[in-house]
């Protein structure tokens, strides 16, 4: 599974209309010896993954690394505040008074892990403000789902079989685009 | 998968007629095109709220706060009640789109997008409070800790007012981009069905260039579901630092252990209810009552009745609790809260909270929209009289008998509180203009389960 690199700019693509139909298809290519490069829907499609051997995301991994590391900055930075930079007796309790400390250190934790987490999500997901996505087909967002195999440097056999294997597939739709 | 969930269950999405080109229509639809006259009337009702707002505020800012209606005995009144009022009913949508998604409750895929909406401009108009009831406002960013020339001069950060900045402050970027991420492959499907290239332009900018790839969708996955489990644990810890304001202070009628659960419960409800409101013009308005169903307005209003008891038996615990205590000033403070100078605020309270919400164990109630309707806006004016009966009461009568003293509220103390209903309603309705006012991908990704079309399919399948 590739991302859609600048690289590929022809692509064969076949679309489907129902998630069930999709599925099989995505099985059926694959019987034929094939390794799909894009796979199109409007929504997650559960089973998907599996069938496409998509590895799972280490996304929370992240998570929970920039999570710990609020921890720490949270309970690193009250504690040299309270102790060194500015020891003030509040209501007569300890200057080092890690109760006190939890609330912060939890919204810190939780704030870190969220906003890490979401920039780590569209880094890898190639998303940001203004992006010209290589949309395969305006339906897939709407109700098509299409499966898409580049074909830069195919010879024109290799093109054909992709193209009957779609066809094969249940495609109601085999057709090619090209990105500039 | 095309499972169907159970073909008794109720029906998530009405309509023989829905396919996923005709959810994407439903849907879409409402953002394009001039808005109607409707639209049009309410915002301007919302902007004249907005612009009372801005002359309100404007005035505290250059005379202080000595023009709101406070004194040396009631110190905070309206200021602190909207704060709490406003994000309490913040709860909700974090609530709808997390929790829930955690319980994997399907019904929360109809109202999950407006809820988080509401839940933003709710936070948005709560965080005005605690910085303009400062009094010096351009000062406010003395409550970020940060290293400085003033001595050093550090904040206290054994104090709940600074928690609560760091609840409110995060809860609001987390609901920002937990919202923000459900919205990309939207604003995706909006832009690739766009006539105008300059509409398709806009789009792409707001999805950040969303394809719909396996892989993202596999991601995106994984950030809903992550986001889910750090936003609950959130949502409840922002009302119990809201309710620790009060709860951690020595004044009779505040110092109060159950205070985190019982603000919690309260946040929720009214929260709801605000959510109830919405989302009952919204779906009449917009002709969404497929994906908002009676089934949907069931179900809020069950939790509605569930968290109206709570909150009910809070109150009571709260009664019984002063007068177990054996402690008179306690004692006193209630006594005078249900008998004193502001019994209409606290019967109020009762009424609405606790008293009415019961008719929902009825489910004729429950599934009529007028009932429904009637009795969100009864919370969310109960809801505004807890926060009110809980500071203003506490304080009136304090320990020196010369100092008691009654509240009136100035032109400016309600001026505010109406326009901050006007800056909230003008976010809400720009919001069902520009952006898909239900989840598209959503709804179309438990279609094929629990959709009448799709039972209905079903049931012909198993009849061959």
């Amino acid at each position: 599974m590739s991302q859609g690199k600048i690289e590929h700019k022809e692509y064969v693509y076949g679309v489907y209309s129902h998630e069930t139909n999709f599925l099989d298809a995505i099985k059926s290519v694959q019987a034929d010896g094939l390794t799909i490069d894009d796979a199109y829907s409007p929504f997650p499609v559960h089973g998907i993954d599996d069938i496409l051997g998509v590895k799972e995301t280490s996304l929370h991994k992240a998570g929970f690394t920039l999570g710990l590391t609020g921890t720490v900055t949270a309970f690193g930075v009250m504690t040299y505040v309270n102790t060194m930079a500015y020891p003030t007796i509040f209501g007569g309790k300890p200057f080092w008074s890690l109760p006190a400390f939890i609330p912060v250190m939890f919204e810190t934790t939780v704030l870190m892990a969220a906003v890490g987490m979401f920039f780590v999500y569209i880094k890898r997901n190639e998303l940001f403000p203004g992006k010209i996505p290589m949309i395969i087909d305006d339906r897939t967002t709407d109700d098509k789902f299409a499966l898409a195999f580049s074909v830069d440097g195919k010879s024109a056999d290799e093109v054909a079989k992709i193209k009957s294997a779609l066809q094969k597939s249940g495609a109601e739709e085999v057709n090619t685009k090209s990105f500039e | 998968m095309s499972q169907v969930d159970s073909l008794l269950r109720e029906p998530l999405i009405n309509g023989l007629d829905k396919t996923y080109g005709k959810i994407t229509d439903d849907i879409v639809r409402n953002t394009e095109g001039n808005p109607p006259k409707d639209w049009w009337i309410a915002f301007g009702f919302a902007l004249a709220g907005l612009l009372l707002y801005v002359i309100a505020v404007s005035w505290t800012i250059f005379k202080g706060i000595g023009v709101w209606g406070l004194q040396k005995t009631v110190n905070w009144a309206w200021d602190i009640t909207n704060f709490v009022w406003w994000v309490g009913i913040g709860h909700a949508g974090t609530l709808i789109s997390a929790v829930l998604l955690l319980f994997k409750q399907k019904w929360r895929t109809g109202i999950n997008r407006a809820a988080e909406a509401m839940t933003i401009f709710a936070v948005i108009c709560a965080g005005q409070f605690p910085l303009i009831h400062m009094g010096r406002i351009w000062q406010g960013f003395f409550i970020f800790p940060y290293a400085n020339t003033r001595g050093p001069l550090w904040v206290n950060f054994n104090s709940p007012l600074l928690w609560d900045v760091f609840a409110i402050s995060t809860y609001f970027t987390v609901s920002c981009l937990f919202w923000y991420s459900g919205l990309m492959p939207d604003f995706a499907t909006i832009r690739d069905r766009a006539k105008s290239a300059k509409r398709k332009k806009i789009y792409n900018l707001l999805s950040f260039g969303w394809r719909g790839t396996a892989i993202q969708w596999s991601r995106f996955e994984s950030l809903s579901l992550v986001l889910a489990g750090l936003s609950t644990p959130l949502v409840l810890s922002v009302h119990s630092v809201v309710s620790f304001d009060f709860a951690t202070s020595v004044i009779p009628g505040w110092h109060t252990t159950i205070f985190p659960p019982y603000f919690v419960a309260g946040a929720i409800f009214s929260g709801f209810a605000m959510v109830q409101t919405l989302m009952l013009i919204t779906r009449k308005v917009q002709k969404l009552e497929d994906y908002i169903t009676i089934a949907h307005i069931e179900s809020m209003n069950k939790v509605i009745v569930l968290t109206g008891s709570i909150v009910g038996i809070a109150y009571i615990t709260e009664l019984f609790i002063a007068w177990y205590s054996g402690y008179l000033y306690e004692q006193y403070a209630f006594y005078n809260r249900a008998f004193g100078d502001y019994w209409w605020a606290y019967a109020s309270m009762m009424t609405c909270n606790v008293l009415s919400p019961q008719l929902f164990w009825f489910k004729k109630f429950r599934r009529s929209i007028f009932v429904s309707f009637v009795m969100s806006i009864f919370v969310n004016v109960g809801m505004w009289f807890e926060r009110f009966v809980i500071i203003v009461t506490s304080l009136h009568k304090d320990f020196l008998v010369s100092s008691w003293n009654y509240f009136t509220p100035t032109w400016v103390d309600m001026s505010i509180f109406i326009g901050s209903l006007g800056l909230f309603f003008t976010c809400f309705l720009l919001f069902t203009r520009a952006f898909p006012v239900i989840a598209i991908a959503e709804v179309k990704a438990i279609f094929s389960s629990i959709s009448e079309a799709a039972q209905a399919k079903a049931r012909k399948d198993s009849s061959h």
